[in-house]
């Protein structure tokens, strides 16, 4: 029997194991996936938590639920990588697993403990969920501010606490603050964004709060055409936006946040994007580069230290976005590849950074954007030429139903590995340039 | 794409100003284009952060991104700000003749 060992069941993962599963032989193959807990989060569903739109129950679900039954699934951390040796050590038990070819698919997450004063240690205790964090952040403490003036909304601890906040939050300067790029999912900050401003519009407050956006980048996205489209609708909503904003440290105390050019924004509720990393087990593997991403070529993700190590999704260390749409992609791509190489046949740069991402807007509505590694997000229609339903760069009710229906697809479709009847690749069809 | 001649030689630059290709750089050329980006003359420190550039855009074949030179080339990202105020990596990297940083996708 050959070996197949993923690590990781989240989105890509999960979609991983459920193709592969499909199409490798039972016969000849063993598939085996790692993960340090039981619980899958539909983590696009975070953002809408704050605003009291999901509640808990409406982003999780057990991840067995979405693992095909010839698939082993094992709950432990992981101890570390040994490439040089075909193995991974687990840390239940001390076991070792060998295997002929590996999928690192183990993500990334948020660090607020790396920029000074956002999560101070105090005594309170941490609510860190998942024990791999736990081991390490035994001995931190949350600071007083962290979940009562500064929040997050990347974690599920994080946008329960905030929606609590905002049910009797009486206004004043929010400030939403993006410590460092790559992100996950990096329209989610302006996503929030334009959701306060609906959010306190419905609340008939609008006029007692302030919104800014801070961001490293230079305007409000990471691609020039999109970044003018969005910059204009977040100034039409009163957002005030600090670009080049590098977060140096808070001052919790004064309810500041300075930048290394020694910029100062004052806040009453900051809500912070903290540094995203790849797993701790990709540093302790020595796999990874300075964010603990793993270096793979861009089009067929295998690493070129290791004929037979992949990465997919958010663990990856690629220039495209890290998003549970282009971690789709990026699946769809690599199946096949896969099985040609497994058949001994090279693999075909097939993957081109597709992705593919709703952006909610408020008021019901939305953008869309569509985009790969050479072709930034330009305005169209999607998926079909003139037709869509859905227009690209351009606020619409089509998109906003697009975005709740997805919730759907992604729980019964995607993590299924079921094939949704769009391209992989990114096509120019229904798009312009000015 | 467009050509530019700066300190007598004819480099090629795309619309923001990045040189297309890394092989057309030299010290001279750094110092020029340092002095349009508001660095009147590139002292030790800057040039110790520039080599590191050059080396690993050269190996790697893409621009550094700030948090890549502070890990690898020892340097604060404090003293990056000084050193090349606003947009560190950015502006190293357009004095270092390579493209821009791919941290922001």
């Amino acid at each position: 029997m050959k070996k197949l060992l993923i690590l990781g069941a989240g989105t890509a993962g999960t979609m991983a194991a459920n193709r592969m599963h499909r199409l490798l032989d039972s016969d000849e193959w063993q598939i085996t996936i790692v993960d340090q807990n039981e619980t899958h989060y539909y983590q696009p569903g975070f953002l809408f938590i704050p605003f009291g739109m999901y509640s808990k129950s409406d982003v999780v679900k057990p991840r067995r639920d979405f693992l095909p039954s010839g698939v082993e699934f094992i709950v432990s951390p992981i101890e570390v990588i040994e490439p040089d040796h075909n193995r991974v050590k687990l840390v239940k038990d001390n076991r070792y697993l060998n295997y002929d070819f590996l999928v690192i698919a183990t993500g990334t997450r948020t660090h607020p403990e790396q920029t000074a004063g956002l999560q101070e240690h105090d005594d309170t205790p941490s609510r860190t969920r998942d024990s791999s964090r736990e081991l390490r952040a035994s001995s931190m403490r949350d600071g007083v501010s962290w979940h009562k003036t500064i929040f997050d909304f990347y974690t599920i601890e994080g946008a329960l606490a905030l929606a609590k906040h905002l049910r009797t939050w009486q206004g004043g300067r929010m400030v939403i603050n993006i410590v460092e790029n790559p992100i996950k999912c990096p329209v989610a900050p302006l996503e929030f964004t334009m959701l306060a401003d609906w959010f306190f519009h419905e609340q008939a407050m609008r006029d007692r709060v302030e919104l800014i956006y801070a961001t490293p980048l230079p305007g409000a996205f990471t691609k020039p055409i999109a970044s003018k489209h969005l910059g204009d609708i977040l100034e039409r909503k009163g957002v005030k936006i600090e670009p080049e904003f590098m977060i140096e440290h808070v001052d919790p105390d004064a309810k500041k946040i300075v930048s290394y050019d020694e910029r100062e924004i004052e806040y009453d509720l900051l809500v912070s994007i903290p540094l995203n990393m790849g797993d701790d087990v990709i540093a302790r593997s020595e796999m990874g580069n300075e964010l603990n991403y793993v270096a793979v070529d861009p089009h067929t993700f295998i690493s070129p230290k290791y004929p037979n190590v992949f990465a997919l999704g958010d663990a990856a260390a690629l220039p495209t976005s890290k998003a549970g749409s282009v971690a789709h992609f990026a699946v769809d791509c690599f199946a096949e590849n896969f099985v040609r190489y497994a058949d001994g046949l090279q693999l075909l740069p097939t993957f081109d950074g597709h992705a593919n991402c709703f952006i909610e807007s408020g008021f019901g509505k939305g953008l869309l954007i569509d985009f790969n590694y050479d072709t930034e997000p330009l305005p169209g229609m999607y998926p079909l030429p003139g037709v869509g339903p859905f227009s690209l760069l351009e606020e619409s009710e089509a998109n906003h139903w697009g975005k709740m229906m997805f919730r759907w697809m992604y729980w019964n479709v995607l993590l299924k590995g079921q094939e949704l009847p769009l391209p992989a690749r990114m096509s120019m069809a229904g798009k312009w340039k000015n | 794409m467009a050509t530019k001649n700066i300190a007598g030689h004819q480099i090629h630059v795309n619309d923001e100003g990045f040189m297309t290709d890394p092989q057309e750089w030299d010290k001279e050329i750094a110092v020029e284009i340092a002095k349009e980006e508001g660095i009147p003359e590139l002292s030790l420190q800057h040039w110790k952060v520039i080599d590191f550039c050059r080396q690993d855009g050269v190996s790697s074949g893409k621009a550094p991104t700030l948090r890549r030179i502070t890990t690898a080339a020892g340097v604060l990202t404090k003293d990056m700000f000084t050193l090349f105020p606003k947009g560190p990596a950015k502006k190293v990297a357009k004095i270092s003749g390579l493209g821009k940083p791919e941290g922001c996708v």
